[in-house]
């Protein structure tokens, strides 16, 4: 911290004889892009585990019909908080810890562009967490009823009346939003102010653009969830009634607030990866990415159009027919951008030589198992279909099917593709595939049945269920621990990995493009000292 | 792709800051403050005091991360390359505080055009009676919500608008200055701006005293109450905020900093003081005046 001296401070004072605390203090004070990418990607896969474990909890007690394990309270509590676990604290850090570590090694950046903020980002996530689950622990000693029981979506009223858990959760949204908000503004800016000379924007890889698409989405709707839980708040404690009918207030405004934050949610869990997936299909089926240009217009068009669809997460809510229509229609449109996506994917493989290391196995699944959720998504975008299928296990499938193969998957995808590159050296192939085939067939295990039961009407969020759905449920909660304990291999796959094994070279992969294979394999502490030129 | 290690596009290298202790520690003190909040509002004895020791670590990094900063820049960290980053983050920052603006004014068109006077429609489309003499026109407070007067437009908010629009003036005014070197003519635009918005703050807390007391308009006065204090009251937050930005700007100009080339801080400041202006005009118009 020497840097407030009264000479120009020139490259000799900004980086070397540099201040590096070690220990503990590393990664409190870190303003490296690569330290907070690891703390991102570490906490992400911890939290994976929280969330996976309160799942499985519940799956344990969906084994069979009646109240095993837990009361029904309990049981709403452990499903909306692995909702909010898995989406803020899995899959949303995954994915921004890919953007810490990737982007300025892709874009020929040394660092991130606002390197403070970026660390700020980071540890307001740790707080969010706690107090998630902190009232879990405060119910241990008699202190409120425990966590938030309202599902992940806080609808009101019953998130008014709910209990202390509620309040956490908000708080626990809002740090969570700061911490959004910052890192899509340092993304934003690193894209817009630190590229390579030479790397116009319609060169930048696919993979800073789905961030880039991502990061806007996330200005646009964050701020709104943290006015809808705002309001939530003045409505539980200091007498507003905006979601009140005795004040002119609506209920059903709360969830129009919250879906115009949710819907975009789901694409801003699923941009950054689809930005990914191109890379390594390219890289293995050693072709260059096929319709560069329409993917990058395949991103736009999706972030365009997530956030005018929101509606059609309560079409039975009761709305006008006029309404419905039209969230009906703008929500199938989606599949138009969508489509150009899976079209160029496979294009992108269609007479390539390809080869299926770990990365391209998950990333051919991810194809294969996020068309099941797209089309899946297609029925439920029906009002007509909707009114049989909402909030069914109809539901629960489909979107497992977007953010479990789409999302989790993809981000399996990219730990495995990158991990040669952040280590030094390759993970283990033979453990890859195994954690591959477990999860793929468990994962289909688990979910599949639960469209079934959806058909068969078995609704959502209920602890208890008629008796003729107990074999699917059965499958499904074997299916789950099958799932869950295969990811330990996943974790001991990296910790492995990171420990020691076969050195990568600087490109890793043979058929890999793109500015960060020409650093070497770890890259060093500064990325781009000097940034290339492209051409 | 790539040809490396070729021509330098940037004279220098990109000012990567030293590490620091400040992000970890303000994120302590949020964390410390919100869990203050959480106890209070459920009526636990050590919550005010532990939101005061979370508000107190805040303030301690505020003056410490921003001291720092200032400190650079005074050094010559800051040129050319790092002012584009600071000009886009705040641009994107304040496009995020039009998002949660925006999420207030699109609650306000919610209640005003659907849902009060649906519930107002309910006795002519249901024929029902449940709240007889309701016609959910506005200004309401729905039909249980408590009678109270609505805040008129031209007296107190109309002065507002005028001491808002001035003080935009004068901070362009103090840009000029800056931009011509005139140091003088700097220091009183600034002075002004903060002193009109001071003034504002004044004549809305009075406005808020005088709803509370004569009009019982009041944060419970159902829909219209709700949206009328949320609305103002966020923007008065706001406009503390950017005066309290200016009040550092201004204590920075007197002691010289600042050139008429190299000056993100004060522009910064006033591009947020300038939307703060913006969002008032919008809440003239539709909260007050129509």
């Amino acid at each position: 911290m020497n840097t407030a001296t009264t000479t120009v401070p020139g490259h000799a004072d900004d980086h070397h004889g540099e201040y590096h605390p070690s220990g503990i203090l590393r990664w409190l004070t870190t303003t490296n892009h690569k330290d907070i990418g690891t703390m991102y990607l570490t906490f992400a896969l911890i939290m994976f585990f929280v969330g996976g474990g309160m799942i499985l909890a519940v799956r344990a007690e969906l084994w069979q019909p009646g109240l095993q394990l837990m009361q029904p309270e309990f049981f709403n509590q452990l499903i909306g908080v692995h909702a909010l676990v898995m989406i803020f604290a899995a899959l949303m850090p995954a994915a921004t810890g890919f953007a810490n570590w990737q982007i300025p090694l892709m874009i020929g950046a040394p660092d991130m562009a606002l390197p403070r903020v970026n660390n700020w980002g980071f540890w307001l996530l740790p707080p969010a967490a706690i107090l998630l689950t902190l009232p879990f622990a405060l119910a241990l000693f008699g202190i409120g009823e425990g966590a938030l029981a309202t599902g992940w979506t806080f609808y009101a009223p019953l998130s008014v009346q709910g209990g202390l858990g509620v309040d956490f959760a908000i708080f626990a949204v809002h740090i969570l939003g700061v911490s959004s908000i910052l890192g899509s503004i340092n993304i934003i800016v690193t894209i817009f102010n630190m590229r390579a000379p030479g790397m116009t924007m319609m060169k930048l890889p696919l993979f800073a653009w789905g961030w880039l698409i991502t990061a806007f989405m996330l200005i646009a709707t964050i701020p709104v969830l943290a006015g809808a839980v705002t309001m939530l708040l003045t409505d539980r404690h200091f007498g507003t009634q905006f979601f009140d009918a005795a004040g002119g207030g609506d209920p059903i405004l709360f969830q129009h607030l919250f879906w115009f934050f949710g819907h975009p949610e789901v694409y801003i869990l699923m941009l950054p990866i689809w930005g990914l997936v191109p890379h390594v299909l390219a890289t293995f089926s050693r072709k260059p990415i096929y319709g560069y240009k329409a993917q990058v217009w395949g991103f736009i068009g999706i972030g365009v159009l997530s956030v005018i669809v929101w509606a059609h997460h309560f079409f039975t809510v009761g709305m006008p027919v006029p309404a419905l229509i039209y969230f009906m229609f703008s929500t199938m449109l989606i599949s138009l951008p969508l489509a150009v996506l899976f079209f160029c994917w496979i294009a992108t493989m269609w007479k390539g030589a390809m080869s299926f290391e770990t990365p391209m196995l998950f990333a051919t699944g991810f194809i294969v198992l996020f068309g099941i959720a797209g089309l899946t998504g297609l029925v439920l975008a029906d009002v007509a279909a909707d009114a049989q299928y909402h909030h069914s296990y109809f539901v629960v499938a489909h979107f497992h099917y977007a953010l479990f193969a789409g999302g989790i998957m993809s981000v399996m995808t990219g730990v495995y593709y990158w991990l040669p590159k952040w280590t030094g050296h390759m993970y283990d192939e033979t453990l890859g595939k195994w954690h591959f085939w477990l999860t793929v067939v468990s994962f289909n295990l688990t979910f599949l049945p639960q469209f079934f039961l959806g058909l068969a009407g078995m609704p959502r969020r209920i602890p208890d269920y008629a008796l003729q759905f107990t074999e699917f449920n059965m499958i499904s909660t074997v299916a789950s621990f099958i799932l869950g304990l295969s990811q330990l291999l996943f974790a001991y796959n990296i910790w492995k990995c990171v420990k020691g094994g076969e050195k990568a070279t600087d490109k890793a992969w043979e058929g890999a493009e793109g500015l960060e294979w020409e650093l070497s394999s770890p890259p060093p502490y500064h990325s781009w000292e000097t940034q290339p030129v492209v051409k | 792709m790539t040809e490396s290690m070729a021509a330098q596009p940037h004279s220098h290298p990109y000012h990567v800051p030293q590490p620091s202790l400040y992000p970890f520690i303000l994120a302590s003190g949020m964390f410390t403050l919100a869990l203050g909040f959480i106890l209070k509002m459920n009526g636990f004895g050590p919550g005010p005091w532990i939101m005061l020791g979370g508000a107190g670590i805040i303030l301690y990094v505020l003056f410490g991360w921003f001291g720092k900063v200032i400190g650079e820049s005074q050094a010559g960290a800051y040129r050319d390359w790092e002012d584009k980053s600071f000009r886009y983050g705040m641009v994107w920052f304040i496009a995020s505080e039009v998002a949660f603006f925006a999420a207030f004014f699109g609650v306000l068109f919610y209640l005003r055009v659907i849902s009060v006077p649906e519930l107002g429609a309910m006795e002519a489309a249901h024929g029902t009676t449940l709240w007889p003499g309701f016609t959910g026109t506005w200004p309401s407070a729905g039909p249980k919500g408590p009678q109270f007067t609505p805040m008129g437009a031209w007296g107190i908010p109309a002065i507002n608008t005028a001491l808002l629009l001035s003080s935009g003036v004068t901070v362009t005014w103090a840009h000029w200055a800056l931009l011509k070197n005139k140091r003088a003519q700097l220091n009183l635009g600034l002075f002004a701006t903060v002193a009109l918005g001071a003034l504002f703050l004044v004549l809305q807390a009075y406005e808020y005293y005088h709803a509370y007391t004569e009009l019982s308009l009041t944060l419970a006065a159902g829909a219209y109450g709700a949206t009328f204090f949320m609305l103002t009251g966020f923007h008065g937050f706001h406009v503390t905020l950017g005066a309290i930005m200016l009040t550092v700007i201004l204590g920075r100009t007197l002691k010289g900093h600042f050139t008429p080339e190299r000056h993100f801080a004060f522009e910064g400041v006033a591009w947020y003081w300038h939307f703060v202006d913006v969002v008032w005009l919008l809440l003239f118009v539709l909260v007050y005046w129509l």
